[in-house]
């Protein structure tokens, strides 16, 4: 991981000294352990700045929207994926940016990391795939394949799927994962069963909305629970409400949605928010064969026709 | 006052014995965090936690307040007509609180109770409330109450300190609610007040000297306040942020409510609902401009309240008890006590 940051913050110098970014979007060092902040360099002296480890998971495609200047971003397989359909969707053009590609081997979740030491952690040191967690209750060394976001341990796409650079040769792509065993758990339930299920999962819920704002896809200008005139969602934290908020946004990422977990990083509350999008993801690549931000040549399912849609009450 | 001896073995009996008199609230574990709860009858606070994840500010200020009831009904001669909620209140207790979250209710008390205007709602319920605090014999790293005018032993806003000693804690009593409380729950057996003080002053300089983290807030005041707000690092402090209602949600200290009225068939209710100075509907105006409508707007907003606009107006410190839950939470590492010092240094020579 190290090599990379070298490598990223190389990269980033020689792109503003030449003039070929107007900036340079990646991370720093957070504060806290776990914690990095998306940072932008401007110029060649902040890429010092320029970070990369296991604790960059929040995906840096939410802050590409609608921008206009010419810029580097720093990418895992999952961030190239959302770039992707930022692009397809018009949020940003191919050629504002130079995506900086790394090949990713996983981010580490934060609560199974305080889990492992029971409570407060004080530094978090990564060594290839020893993870050594320093804590006041003392302190303790994990493997990263067992502390990794479950997200991540279900990623198939770790290495980048569009760069101008890759910072490292590719890592092998994880096989034989059973992405979908949570949600045919689910799937399995009765109606009552189900919505005691989500009622449950949604109960600490405090519709602070971190997981909308952390996903690069919730970009609407009036998202549909800030609509008010008339206002579609109640407000408070009423049981139907919540639902309502979390389906609702689900199915607005059909088919867009990578599985980055970066709205589930955010949670304030570690609501698993990803088990509704992770059903659709299900149901796209089962109806339509279609996995989002693999390519810039195929329209996303939810935003095509076609003539031989097997569905025919569509005519 | 006096300190009274609460053996662990006395405890739970205690608890059970107070909830006959008081609704009694304090930290329960869910998933792996401690968020304030009301104790059903048999549940028994859990105190092994550094701090809760959500503040107690919900034990008086809850997330929806049910503020009037009405019904469309026109058949009904009151239809359309704004009834009061029916109050809910009674005595309560909250127990295990934290200084800073204690303190918070000081800081918020200046917004809700003033000479002028009284929030029924809050003041009633804190009124009733009678708060039992629990010192930090082992702050976190990301607290920093010392340097935002508390600490972790902090007497303000209690009513009573309970300081854990080995197999018991010292309860201090501050006030006469706090004297009620202990005797409601029958706790009597008197320690020797010089004696304990002595036990207490030694935990609570070891827990004092245990907080790495401070913030510098002496020039808060001097600084000029329109030049502080065009500061060009606030470009950079806002970069990151997404927004969320994460930092106000889980702060103690942040007050902001919306009120909304909300009708299923023909029963309406007017309600309150907290508020975040991160949404853009937060300021959106009836005519559709919005005065705060970029991320920058809203960040320097939060900031600037809490540091600058509460510091001139009440001089009496900073809107901030140095809790450390916003620097713990916030997804994108959002750090107030980076924000504080750079504008407490902001014009001022680097020397
Ligand atoms: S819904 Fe969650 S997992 Fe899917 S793209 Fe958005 S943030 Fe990532
Ligand atoms: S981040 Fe968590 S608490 Fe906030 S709205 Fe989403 S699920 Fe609810
Ligand atoms: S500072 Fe952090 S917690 Fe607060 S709104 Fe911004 S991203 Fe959310
Ligand atoms: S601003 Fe942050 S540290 Fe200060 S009281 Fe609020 S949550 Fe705690």
């Amino acid at each position: 991981m190290l090599q990379y940051q070298d490598k990223i913050q190389a990269i980033a110098a020689r792109l503003l000294k030449e003039c070929k970014v107007d900036l340079v979007i990646g991370f720093r060092r957070g504060t806290v352990p776990m914690m990095n902040e998306p940072y932008v360099a401007r110029t060649a002296e902040q890429t010092t700045n320029l970070i990369w480890d296991s604790h960059c998971g929040i995906n840096l495609t939410n802050y590409l929207t609608d921008r206009k200047e010419k810029i580097g971003i720093v990418a895992k397989g999952c961030d190239s994926r959302n770039i992707v359909t930022h692009i397809l969707e018009n949020k940003i053009e191919r050629d504002q940016l130079y995506i900086i590609g790394v090949p990713c081997q996983g981010m580490v979740d934060k609560r199974k990391i305080a889990q492992a030491v029971n409570g407060a952690v004080d530094q978090v040191i990564e060594n290839g795939n020893e993870i050594t967690i320093k804590g006041p209750a003392g302190d303790k060394t994990v493997t990263k394949a067992d502390v990794l976001q479950n997200n991540c341990s279900l990623c198939k796409h770790r290495n980048p799927t569009i760069h101008d650079e890759m910072v490292a040769e590719p890592v092998a792509e994880q096989t034989d994962i059973d992405a979908y065993e949570s949600v045919r758990a689910i799937e399995a339930m009765d109606i009552d069963a189900k919505r005691a299920y989500f009622e449950k999962l949604l109960e600490p819920c405090i519709r602070c909305y971190a997981c909308r704002n952390a996903c690069p896809l919730c970009y609407c200008p009036t998202c549909f629970v800030d609509e008010h005139r008339p206002q579609w969602v109640g407000k408070s934290t009423d049981p139907v409400d919540n639902m309502t908020f979390h389906f609702l946004r689900a199915y607005h990422c059909a088919g867009r949605c990578t599985d980055c977990g970066a709205c589930e990083r955010a949670c304030p509350v570690g609501i698993k928010v990803r088990i509704f999008t992770k059903k659709l993801e299900k149901d796209c690549l089962e109806l339509f064969g279609w996995e989002a931000g693999l390519s810039l040549d195929t329209r996303p399912p939810l935003d095509v026709y076609r003539p031989e849609d097997p569905d025919d009450f569509i005519k | 006052m006096k300190t009274i001896t609460i053996e662990m073995s006395q405890w739970a009996a205690g608890i059970a014995k107070l909830k006959d008199a008081y609704r009694v609230w304090s930290p329960v574990r869910e998933n792996d965090y401690h968020v304030f709860k009301e104790l059903n009858k048999d549940a028994l606070p859990d105190l092994d936690f550094s701090n809760t994840r959500l503040s107690a500010k919900q034990a008086i200020y809850p997330q929806t307040q049910k503020m009037f009831e009405y019904t469309l009904d026109e058949s009904r001669p009151d239809h359309h007509i704004m009834h009061e909620a029916p109050d809910t209140t009674g005595p309560q207790a909250v127990i295990g609180i934290r200084p800073c979250d204690a303190a918070a209710f000081l800081l918020v008390q200046k917004n809700f109770n003033t000479p002028q205007y009284k929030d029924p709602y809050w003041v009633k319920a804190y009124e009733k409330t009678t708060l039992v605090g629990l010192a930090c014999n082992n702050p976190c790293s990301t607290c920093f109450c010392t340097s935002a005018g508390g600490g972790p032993f902090d007497e303000k806003g209690l009513d009573v300190l309970l300081v854990a000693d080995k197999d018991q804690y010292l309860a201090k009593v501050l006030t006469d609610k706090g004297a009620k409380l202990l005797d409601a729950a029958g706790f009597k057996d008197e320690a020797d007040a010089a004696g304990a003080q002595v036990t207490i002053d030694a935990l609570r300089e070891k827990a004092d000297a245990a907080i790495n983290s401070e913030i510098a807030t002496d020039q808060l005041g001097a600084q000029e306040t329109l030049t502080l707000y065009d500061a060009p690092f606030w470009e950079e402090v806002a970069f990151a942020c997404i927004n969320c209602g994460t930092c106000t949600y889980l702060c103690p200290t942040c007050w902001c409510f919306d009120i909304q009225d909300e009708v299923r068939g023909h029963n309406g209710v007017r309600m309150r609902n907290w508020d975040s100075c991160m949404f853009p509907l937060f300021t959106l105006h009836g005519s559709g401009h919005n005065p705060r409508d970029t991320k920058i707007h809203r960040v320097r907003q939060r900031f600037m309240h809490k540091l600058k606009y509460f510091v001139d107006k009440y001089d009496d410190g900073i809107q901030c008890t140095g809790c450390g839950r916003c620097v713990r939470a916030c997804p994108v590492n959002i750090d107030i006590r980076n924000v504080c010092n750079q504008m407490n240094r902001f014009g001022t020579c680097p020397a």
